[in-house]
């Protein structure tokens, strides 16, 4: 394969390395530069002035420029984080919103992918768009259809009024079960769609091995559809769990005022207290958190398509 | 083994479906409601549409979403199928093992990150925020998702079919023209609706990377929103959903008609 490919390239070398360049650069330019941006201004110090904070690096200065610029860098907003112990709290509060909802996900995504992946063939695209639909359309959406739904007097108290099973009207917006209702409703595309590609993937004569050969269904599948669909359940986890540790609309939009995850805080910090290198700190911290999982989900990805190739 | 569905997936199947379409399919109707109290039906009525057509700050930010959508959405689907070719087709290059990173981090990364690392980029190299620096941001995070699209359908092609029209004469950038490029279209337009929707959606980097005069459509709605449910909001919503859904309709309409096989569903399978 590799010997072909460099016999026969698709375009001439140069244009090859055109087409490698543009998108390279592109995203060196607005990925990867403005972190570290991100960096330098998480050790520099907040001031009045615009942009609001120092040191300003001046290229015009020269090398005694850069000295002074280095001299000026501090470590303060890390400690400053580190000392309130509000920073900390907010770090473990979004792993743990996050863990649970990943866990909830899961309990919820695998049946839908499982019954998807059983469903007849002919159904199976229809059932797989259905699924995708709602991730296409607008997120901000979704979640404002809850809080039509969750608000004290919207259609979820109402129905449980109507059913007796309450007799004054429960509140569900600004709690934690609003929360994980969102959250739950806005990732579950993202954990069915990887599990439902392995299970549909899956050679379905190993179960019918398994039942020949005596095995109960509940055992074949724990034995034999739960390992292969590993894979799905791994990828499906990790690509709900990262970015909801970093969420904020939702968290924004449904939870309550107390017990603010790690976005809110970046969010408030930005916006509210206009203290740009406390949010930068407060950003590298969270990228040092989620850079193990971001490496592994990459790391599996790459391994996916070197296998298919 | 059984074949067939048994009644515990189709229960799984329809709850599942129905938890993720029955709040949608509430906030619609409820936009056709007459009374202005959100909660109680009122009867049928198109007023709040009525309304929404007056709301001229609400109409510029559709504007000025759209605008910013499609362009971003042809630079992301340009951009991002190079990226595709480069990561599927043209071998090991000098820093491939970084490319692929910043292909696949944008796609998990927390956009609060992603929002504040460009904000601070465009402070950093003092331009004017607005327009242009969001459709940046938009393409930046959107050509990832193109890129993982393309690169699915290319993986899963028929090498033989270049091959035999080079070994028939045909120069390389022809071949890629005539016979590649048709070949992953399907790709590439999902690819194109999805970096659509994904920037009409988009509130976080908007916030972050907006300036004066630039309120997108999120933005607009995420501070109403802020201030408690309204009708007209509903409408605005049941109106998005709309131009999202006759989008879709329109580029599966155009896979079926190029003959794609697997029309957009390497999306999940990839993502």
């Amino acid at each position: 394969m590799e010997s072909r490919e460099a016999k026969k390239p698709l375009a001439g070398a140069w244009l090859q390395r055109l087409a490698v360049l543009v998108p390279y650069l592109w995203l060196a330019l607005f990925f990867l530069l403005p972190f570290a941006i991100v960096l330098k201004l998480s050790l520099s110090e907040t001031a009045l002035a615009q942009p609001p904070y120092v040191p300003v690096f001046d290229l015009s200065a020269g090398f005694e420029g850069l000295k002074a610029f280095l001299a000026a860098l501090s470590p303060r907003n890390y400690v400053f984080i580190a000392s309130d112990w509000i920073y900390a709290a907010s770090y473990f509060r979004s792993l743990e919103v996050a863990t649970l909802a990943t866990a909830l996900l899961l309990l919820i995504g695998f049946p839908i992918a499982y019954g998807m992946a059983r469903a007849p063939r002919a159904l199976q695209p229809i059932l797989f768009m259905a699924v995708v639909l709602p991730f296409w359309t607008a997120f901000l959406i979704r979640i404002y259809a809850w809080i039509n739904i969750l608000q004290r007097d919207g259609l979820l108290n109402q129905a449980l009024l109507a059913l007796g099973i309450v007799d004054a009207p429960p509140a569900w917006l600004a709690t934690d079960t609003a929360v994980y209702i969102g959250l739950v409703y806005s990732y579950l595309p993202f954990m069915v769609l990887p599990i439902y590609a392995t299970l549909e993937k899956m050679d379905e004569t190993l179960l019918e091995a398994a039942a020949d050969l005596g095995c109960p269904p509940w055992k074949a599948f724990w034995l034999v559809t739960l390992p292969v669909s590993l894979k799905g359940v791994v990828a499906g986890a990790l690509l709900c769990f990262i970015p909801m540790v970093g969420e904020f609309v939702i968290p924004d939009l449904l939870g309550g005022s107390e017990n603010v995850m790690i976005g809110q805080m970046l969010w408030t910090e930005f916006f509210g207290d206009r203290d740009w290198p406390v949010a930068s700190a407060i950003a590298v911290v969270l990228l040092c958190l989620l850079v193990v999982p971001m490496m592994f989900y990459q790391h599996m990805q790459s391994r996916a398509i070197e296998r298919e190739r | 083994m059984r074949k067939g569905p048994s009644w515990f997936n189709i229960t799984s199947l329809a709850l599942g479906l129905a938890f993720l379409y029955l709040p949608i399919a509430i906030l619609v109707l409820y936009s056709f409601n007459a009374s202005r109290l959100v909660t109680v039906w009122g009867g049928w009525s198109t007023r709040w549409y009525v309304e929404l057509w007056h709301d001229e700050a609400m109409l510029e930010s559709a504007l000025v979403t759209l605008r910013i959508g499609l362009l971003s959405a042809a630079a992301a689907t340009v951009l991002g199928t190079l990226a595709a070719l480069a990561l599927v087709r043209f071998g090991r290059f000098r820093g491939r093992l970084l490319f692929g990173g910043m292909i696949y981090a944008p796609l998990v990364m927390p956009e609060v990150i992603t929002g504040l690392s460009l904000l601070l980029l465009f402070v950093a190299i003092d331009v004017d925020r607005g327009f242009w620096t969001i459709t940046i941001a938009h393409t930046t995070l959107t050509m990832c998702f193109v890129a993982v699209i393309v690169q699915a359908r290319l993986v899963d092609f028929d090498r033989s079919l270049e091959e035999a029209a080079m070994d028939l004469g045909c120069p390389p950038i022809k071949t890629f023209f005539t016979i590649t490029l048709p070949l992953i279209a399907p790709a590439i337009a999902s690819g194109f609706v999805l970096a659509f929707t994904l920037s009409l959606d988009d509130l976080i980097l908007a916030s972050f990377t907006t300036g004066p005069g630039a309120t997108t459509l999120p933005i607009r709605i995420y501070s109403e929103i802020r201030l408690g449910v309204k009708p007209e909001i509903n409408a605005v919503c049941t109106i998005l959903i709309a131009v999202v859904a006759i989008g879709l309709v329109a580029a599966s309409l155009m896979v079926k008609l190029s003959g794609g096989r697997r029309s957009s569903a390497p999306i999940g399978a990839q993502l």
